[in-house]
């Protein structure tokens, strides 16, 4: 079996098992095992299947397309091609780029040129360099709906990020996987909820959902899969839902606590707010260019329909990013429609006239605010999956879930899938959007850092870490560096989930989330302190900056940090970008070593619960383990090149390596090229600061919380009114709740009492009406008619019985009435009639 | 006492009509005193019809009833064949011609076929029975 349809088989399987298992639990459920204890084992053999699918996919890929290390003074020339839009430029270009690995997989795809799916490392050649189009598959499995120029299709869009992203999610699901089945076997046996206080002042006692967990669990699984292999954005779109009910089922999963319910609702509905945007980039695009696929598809009669990439950064201008034709005869449509009334007596001849004047239209600009709207809408979406600015709320209540569905749904996963959107949407977003993107990251990461740094509850200090960390992939996006925050996600998956499975070890063993009643577990709790601290170091980017090693954390962040610094470099406005990164990089330092040494470290503060913390059970460990060593290698590259970094290069985008000019929005700036930033002077800066934030963090937390030199207490009561802010959380959602929340609630009392008053009082009278006329006349009926009816029955009933006696039977009598009744009529006659007798 | 005029038929008993019946012109003479015409004919066929009635009035014996029917029937063939007869008319008088003797042939017929049907009746009903008293035949009575 060739590549191409060897990926697209093993992934498709890999997304479809865990749904497989999530139909056998939804059917066979309680019955699995005693108590549904087998729906574990079901969800678990389906995701490890998923896993085991996506690692023969991984290997394939890596055996067709060899991950090399990047060269950056190539790449350094060709972005700068790029950045000019000139086309003939472009192609001279193409003609001496012919060293770097690009070449490799358009050989390679070289020889499936003939087969039947699209694949793009072919026919690109004439590309050429590291502009061209990275090497992918695509196709569709089955369509949906097709009519006119609308098609929807399930389909497949698999590059290096596709396979590496199953990879990361099937590896991060089966250690969760593995951990819920130990985390969750209280829901094996009837439990009473010391948290739901009923009205006659007991507890909630109910049966255990233990398979339940498994099957939203596997639902989720399905369904972040689906986004990852999904070849168009409509399906996109559809299992982005779909993770958003997954989410709304496992955040409400002990739905009796009205905080959990409550939690599961603000999450639904606060995303619901970024979908909106979501749907009217969707329209933007799919209104001016008909199509929602990312890649170009070849119909079955060898036309080919462009996809989203290929329609915003065509080959034909260099993989430069312009107006696709569809968005500027779509703004300019005044134009269009004038072209071709002028031209009403030979149509074709007006629709070439338009088809020549599209270029001019161009260069004045239409089409360009409707680019800027579809990527800043499509962002929307991500704003509320990512947890970013301002829509960043639902996030810490989240973790009103489970914890193991808080390690893998709100920060490893789930949200990085808005990350992980804005990054393969990448070619669509003009710098402008970028912008955007870049400052509503730097305001995430720097609020969301802030508030960890008071919050006392453990899960709630890991939730603003996550939402920090995803401004963080969200800034380094916006700043131009796609490989940068692609990573970090990587990277940071690992190292989070990593980090709320160690909290919900500490959890099982304190029965509490608040910090304040944990420290010095370090003994009781050995794998998990250390495990943690691994955790703890990853993330804030741990290693030796000169000897360029370090944690997973230390390269994804460095890159990130390398990027701000050269946009900063590049636009002297924008500085405040890189001065956020560095500032979020000593707080999260900071906060995290909080975390640690509140609750390893130092003394016990609560004896009752230091009693009784205990290691958590082998099935708990092993996932820590597994997950701690891929914290700490992640982010390693092979002395061959071979390295996620690498990897992920391979996907990137035609054409977005180089740098971009940007004011539409904005006065003019410039997006730098992203391997510009891996120059030495920078490389080092960054790393260096990287370095210095991160200790100044950690020795400033040791400083409070373990040595003791400056007592938390009083630097709290120093900065009272700072302090109160930030445990308020900013007080984002009292704004929201004053801004949005009353006002809606308000509106719809007001409504409401209108339905009721008015309109139900209205209709209400109306159906009384009715009611007495109908009464009038069934009183009628039953009356006059029945009684009319009804009596004539009777009557004849009663002439039938009376007549019936004359009905002797006597055979003489009858004879006697004859000759009687005879007589009797003459004698009538007689008398009546005597006249004409007596004639 | 009673004017001629008035009461002018009058029975053998020396008893008057009914006032009524001197109004009918066929009473009008006396049937005593007038010479054999249709009129002494008629009162044979009534005499003959009243009798059936009460034959089938008084008569318990389906048999004597049937009996009783015959005599009806044949009162009235009497009365066909005197109102068709020449020769009981005034010359020129208008009669009913041989349509009389042919409605008595048919009654005749009637009667035999009449006379078949329910003596099978009878035969039946007495098997049934063991009676031919027509007041036990109220199996159908209301």
């Amino acid at each position: 079996m060739d590549i191409e349809s060897l990926l697209p088989t093993l992934l498709g399987l890999a997304w479809l098992l865990p749904l497989a298992s999530f139909v056998v639990i939804l059917f066979a459920g309680p019955r699995l095992g005693s108590h549904g204890k087998g729906a574990a084992g079901v969800a678990t053999a389906a995701i490890v299947g998923s896993f085991v699918l996506s690692l023969f996919a991984f290997i394939s890929w890596v055996a067709q397309h060899p991950v090399r290390a990047v060269e950056h003074g190539e790449h350094a020339e060709h972005g700068a091609a790029h950045a000019s839009a000139d086309p003939a430029h472009a192609s001279a270009d193409a003609a001496h780029g012919s060293t770097d690995h690009a070449d490799a997989s358009h050989a390679s795809g070289a020889d499936h040129a003939a087969g039947h799916g699209t694949t793009h490392a072919a026919g690109h050649g004439e590309a050429g360099g590291h502009g061209g189009l990275p090497a992918s598959y695509s196709g569709d499995w089955y369509t949906l709906y097709e009519g006119g120029r609308l098609k929807l299709s399930i389909g497949w869009y698999v590059d290096a990020l596709t396979v590496l992203m199953f990879v990361m999610i099937t590896f991060i699901a089966t250690c969760i996987h593995v951990y819920a089945s130990g985390y969750m076997h209280d829901e094996l046996h009837d439990i009473t909820d010391h948290e739901v206080h009923l009205a006659d002042g007991g507890h909630l006692h109910r049966p255990g959902r233990f398979h339940r967990f498994f099957q939203a669990l596997s639902l989720f699984c399905f369904s972040m899969l689906g986004i990852v292999i999904a070849g168009n954005l409509a399906m996109v779109f559809i299992f982005w839902e779909l993770v958003g009910i997954c989410s709304w089922f496992l955040i409400g999963f002990y739905y009796e606590r009205k905080s959990a319910s409550n939690a599961a609702n603000k999450a639904f509905i606060v995303n619901r707010i970024g979908d909106f945007g979501m749907l009217i980039g969707l329209m933007a695009l799919w209104g001016a260019l008909g199509t929602l696929h990312f890649a170009d598809a070849t119909g079955p009669d060898g036309h080919v329909r462009p996809g989203l990439f290929t329609l915003v950064r065509p080959p034909v201008a260099g993989h430069a990013q312009w107006v696709p034709d569809g968005m500027v005869k779509f703004a300019a449509a005044e134009k269009v429609e004038r072209v071709l009334l002028s031209h009403a007596d030979d149509p074709r001849a007006g629709v070439e006239q338009v088809e020549a004047k599209v270029e001019d239209w161009r260069d004045e600009g239409y089409g360009r605010w409707l680019l800027l709207v579809a990527g800043l809408g499509i962002f929307c979406g991500c704003i509320g999956k990512s947890a970013q600015f301002p829509l960043f709320v639902w996030l810490p209540d989240a973790m009103e879930g489970p914890t193991p569905v808080s390690a893998l749904v709100h920060s490893a996963t789930m949200v990085a899938a808005g990350v992980y959107l804005t990054g393969r949407f990448y070619p669509v977003l003009t710098p402008d959007a970028l912008l955007v993107i870049a400052y509503v990251g730097a305001m995430t990461l720097f609020i969301a850092a802030t508030i960890a740094l008071v919050a006392n509850d453990i899960k709630r200090v890991l939730a603003y870490s996550t939402v920090s960390q995803l401004g963080y992939m969200m800034l380094a996006l916006g700043v131009g560096g796609w490989l940068a925050g692609l990573f970090h996600l990587v990277t940071h998956a690992f190292f989070k989930s990593l980090l709320f499975l160690c909290s919900g070890s500490v959890i099982h063993a304190c029965h509490t989330n608040d910090m304040r009643k944990m420290g010095g577990l370090a003994k009781a709790m050995p794998w998990t302190s250390g495990t943690m601290l691994v955790g703890c170091l990853a993330i804030i980017g741990a290693g030796v900056p000169f000897l360029d090693i370090g944690l997973s954390g230390y390269y994804s962040k460095d890159s990130i940090l390398a990027q701000a610094l050269l946009f900063a470099r590049e636009n002297p406005s924008h500085s405040i970008l890189f001065y956020a990164v560095a500032g979020g990089a000593m707080l999260t330092a900071f906060y995290m070593f909080r975390l640690w040494f509140m609750t390893f470290a130092g003394r016990p503060r609560d004896h009752h619960v230091h009693e009784h913390a205990h290691e958590s059970p082998p099935v708990m460990v092993y996932p820590l383990v597994a997950l701690s060593i891929l914290a700490v290698i992640a982010g390693w590259t092979l002395p061959g090149g071979f390295g996620i970094a690498n990897m992920i290069e391979q996907a990137r985008p035609a054409g977005t390596g180089g740098l971009e000019l940007g004011g539409l929005l904005f006065s003019a700036f410039t997006v730098p090229a992203e391997h510009s930033s891996h120059a030495h002077d920078i490389h080092v800066t960054a790393s260096l600061t990287a370095f210095a934030t991160a200790a100044t963090g950690v020795l400033l937390a040791a400083a409070m919380y373990v040595w003791g030199i400056i007592p938390p207490a009083m630097v709290a009561s120093a900065v009272k009114p700072l302090y109160t802010f930030l445990a308020n959380r900013w007080y984002f959602d009292e704004i929201y709740r004053f801004l949005f929340v009353l006002p809606v609630l308000g509106i719809s009392r007001l409504v409401s009492g209108t339905d009721k008053g008015i309109i139900d009082r209205f209709i209400e009278g109306v159906a009384w009406g009715a009611k007495q006329v109908a009464g009038f006349d069934a009183w009628i009926d039953r009356t006059l008619i029945d009684g009319l009816v009804n009596s004539t029955a009777s009557a004849t009933y009663g002439a039938g019985i009376e007549l019936k006696k004359l009905q002797t039977g006597q055979l003489r009598q009858y004879v006697m009435f004859i000759a009687l009744g005879t007589v009797a009529i003459f004698v009538l006659a007689g008398l009546l009639f005597r006249s004409s007798f007596a004639g | 006492m009673m004017d001629f005029a008035v009461a002018p038929f009058m029975l053998p008993s020396g008893l008057p009509m009914p006032g009524c019946l001197a109004t009918v012109p066929l009473f009008a003479a006396n049937p005593f005193t007038e010479p054999v015409g249709v009129i002494h004919y008629l009162i044979v066929g009534a005499v003959l019809f009243t009798a059936g009635i009460a034959c089938m009035t008084l008569k318990r014996n389906a048999l004597g009833i049937l009996m009783g029917i015959e005599l009806v029937l044949n009162g009235a063939n009497i009365n066909f064949v005197a109102f068709s007869s020449s020769y009981l008319r005034a010359e020129g008088a208008p009669t009913l011609g041989l349509d009389g003797q042919v409605v008595a042939l048919f009654v005749i017929l009637l009667a035999a076929a009449e006379a078949a049907v329910a003596l099978a009746i009878t035969l039946n009903f007495y098997n049934n029975h063991a009676t031919v008293d027509v007041d036990r035949a109220d199996d159908l009575k209301g």
